[in-house]
């Protein structure tokens, strides 16, 4: 367990002093600041109104940012440092292989997770001191997504990093799985498929295990409990989950979801080469 | 104490190692020999148990890719190419002694002797250090702990010579308790280093002889050197040594013992203005 956690702080020193980390706080907190600058949070009548609008548009916008930077940036990273040799020195020391690769995804996690969530964190003291009403319980749903979108890509990230040999395969593979789960995201594109005989069960399973669009729902369900917004698919969710139950599910899923997937990052990188 | 047995190992179509085999005795100072290609790096990879291989590696009876905890918990190791991290060195100091069981202050003491000022570098990224700085401090993490193998890549490439005199001096002292195995691509390099030479060549050991090592790791040569006239060249390659002159005919300095073969190569490009060489061996 201390290899664990040192190798977790080793990771997490290592990022705070990369380029892709600073790229990565500054877009994060600089979101939270253009919200509140644009005046998200504000009525032209009433002035600070409180936080429910600025949290809204801040995890709409966190929908399209955050995988595909937690993505790309950890198969960068992971694959990058292999080619670069600090794998091969770093592992010649008495180290067990799961400390390693487990220290390094919860370092990665700490990482990842951090400014988006330190972001919100900032908005809600904001809201605090201007004296206007916390919504806790959105605050604390949105803080459960997040997570669990972060946790999910990381996974998938790392397993990415074991299946490839070289940084730019990792980054073209990344690139692709992003596509991949962005296409399926494309309501038009599930209504196509439909019209062109797909059932709309398969419709409907395709979007409980694309993590995008779970994520994408679940901030829907959160300021619009009825799903007005979706149409006739709201049915199928709210019949077969209740609103508490799909955020359970949107939470679960891609925990599960990025724990098999680096289980299985894991499993490839202690059998193959390592360095 | 290390055994290679018919170990083969192959990337994709190419075969690197073709059923290598070698016994290591305790005691040996290896220098492991052989061009780009040869298969060194993939031989010491398998012998960290960073590569699965064919075949059986064994260190003290243990294979070192299923208990690699306990064979790397003895094998210092320090790569030919110091690996980009960006954490200060302080850190990996830190990291690398609890990892492996050390005291930090016996690696710390290390980069001392090798000449560095550790408290002024402490809170410095790794990365940014120059390149004998970093093979300073990667030394000093495989030497200042107890090691009872040293695996070393090419370890003085980087080193000036009065540091290349303190690496012979710390090899010196583990020379009676540990393996050690020095890759090169040239035996000048690390020959007076070593009482074996292995070469490989296309995945095989093609050479594996035993060499007097009779010199002593820690001696000094006191060297005077004649030249018969001032040779700005000459000049540059001497001072490189940390020889100093009066007049730039006269030099004077002194060689690490197992360094001379390298210095008399340095020599031998300007033999035909050498007027006179003088070399005495003494302990520091």
């Amino acid at each position: 367990m201390k290899h664990l956690w040192l190798t977790a702080w080793a990771d997490i020193i290592e990022s705070l002093r990369a380029k892709w980390f600073i790229v990565y706080t500054s877009v994060f907190g600089g979101i939270v600041v253009l919200l509140f600058v644009f005046g998200i949070t504000e009525s032209r009548i009433m002035g600070f109104t409180g936080l429910t609008r600025l949290l809204i548009t801040y995890i709409q916008l966190t929908i399209a940012i955050l995988p595909v930077f937690v993505l790309i940036t950890t198969v960068r990273s992971v694959a990058g440092d292999r080619e670069a040799g600090v794998f091969e020195y770093l592992l010649s020391l008495p180290i067990s292989l799961s400390a390693w690769f487990w220290g390094r995804f919860l370092g990665r996690f700490i990482v990842v997770f951090l400014p988006v969530f330190l972001a919100m964190i900032g908005a809600v003291i904001w809201a605090a001191i201007k004296g206007a009403d916390i919504p806790w319980g959105l605050f604390l749903s949105y803080t459960g997504l997040l997570l669990a979108v972060a946790w999910c890509f990381l996974g998938i990230g790392m397993l990415i990093s074991s299946m490839a040999r070289s940084s730019d395969i990792a980054q073209g593979l990344a690139f692709m799985v992003w596509l991949t789960f962005l296409l399926f995201l494309d309501l038009i594109l599930l209504g196509i498929m439909i019209r062109e005989g797909l059932p709309s069960d398969t419709a409907v399973i395709l979007s409980l295990i694309n993590p995008l669009q779970v994520f994408r729902t679940a901030a829907m369900v959160l300021f619009d409990p009825q799903l007005v917004i979706l149409g006739p698919s709201a049915y199928i969710i709210l019949d077969h989950f209740t609103e508490t139950g799909y955020i359970i599910w949107s939470i679960l899923y891609p925990v599960t979801l990025g724990t098999l997937s680096a289980y299985a990052g894991y499993y490839l990188f202690k059998k193959g080469d390592l360095p | 104490m290390i055994k290679f047995d018919n170990v083969k190992k192959t990337f994709r179509r190419t075969e690197v190692l073709k059923g290598m085999n070698l016994d290591i005795k305790k005691g040996d100072r290896i220098a492991l020999v052989g061009s780009n290609g040869a298969g060194k790096t993939t031989m010491i990879r398998c012998l960290l148990g960073e590569y699965t291989c064919e075949g059986q590696v064994s260190v003290n009876g243990m294979n070192p890719r299923e208990e690699r905890k306990l064979v790397l918990k003895d094998i210092g190791f320090v790569p030919q190419l110091p690996p980009p991290l960006k954490m200060p060195v302080g850190q990996l100091i830190e990291f690398s002694a609890s990892l492996c069981d050390a005291d930090p202050k016996q690696m710390i003491a290390v980069s001392e002797r090798l000449g560095l000022d550790f408290e002024q570098l402490s809170a410095r990224p790794f990365v940014k250090l120059s390149g004998g700085q970093k093979q300073k401090i990667l030394i000093s993490i495989a030497l200042g702990r107890d090691a009872k193998i040293l695996i070393l890549d090419e370890p003085a490439a980087n080193l000036d010579p009065e540091a290349r005199h303190i690496f012979f001096q710390l090899l010196a002292e583990k020379k009676d308790e540990a393996v050690m195995l020095i890759s090169s691509h040239r035996l000048d390099e690390v020959a007076a280093l070593v009482n074996r030479v292995i070469e490989m060549d296309q995945g095989l050991v093609v050479l594996d002889d035993r060499v007097e090592d009779e010199i002593d790791l820690d001696s000094v040569l006191k060297s005077e050197i004649r030249i018969k006239r001032v040779d700005e060249a000459f000049a540059k390659a001497i001072k490189a040594w940390s020889f100093e002159s009066e007049n730039g005919t006269y030099w004077q300095g002194q060689v690490a013992g197992p360094d001379r073969l390298r210095f008399l190569g340095v020599l031998s490009r300007y033999a035909a203005i050498l007027k006179d060489i003088h070399m005495e061996e003494h302990k520091k």
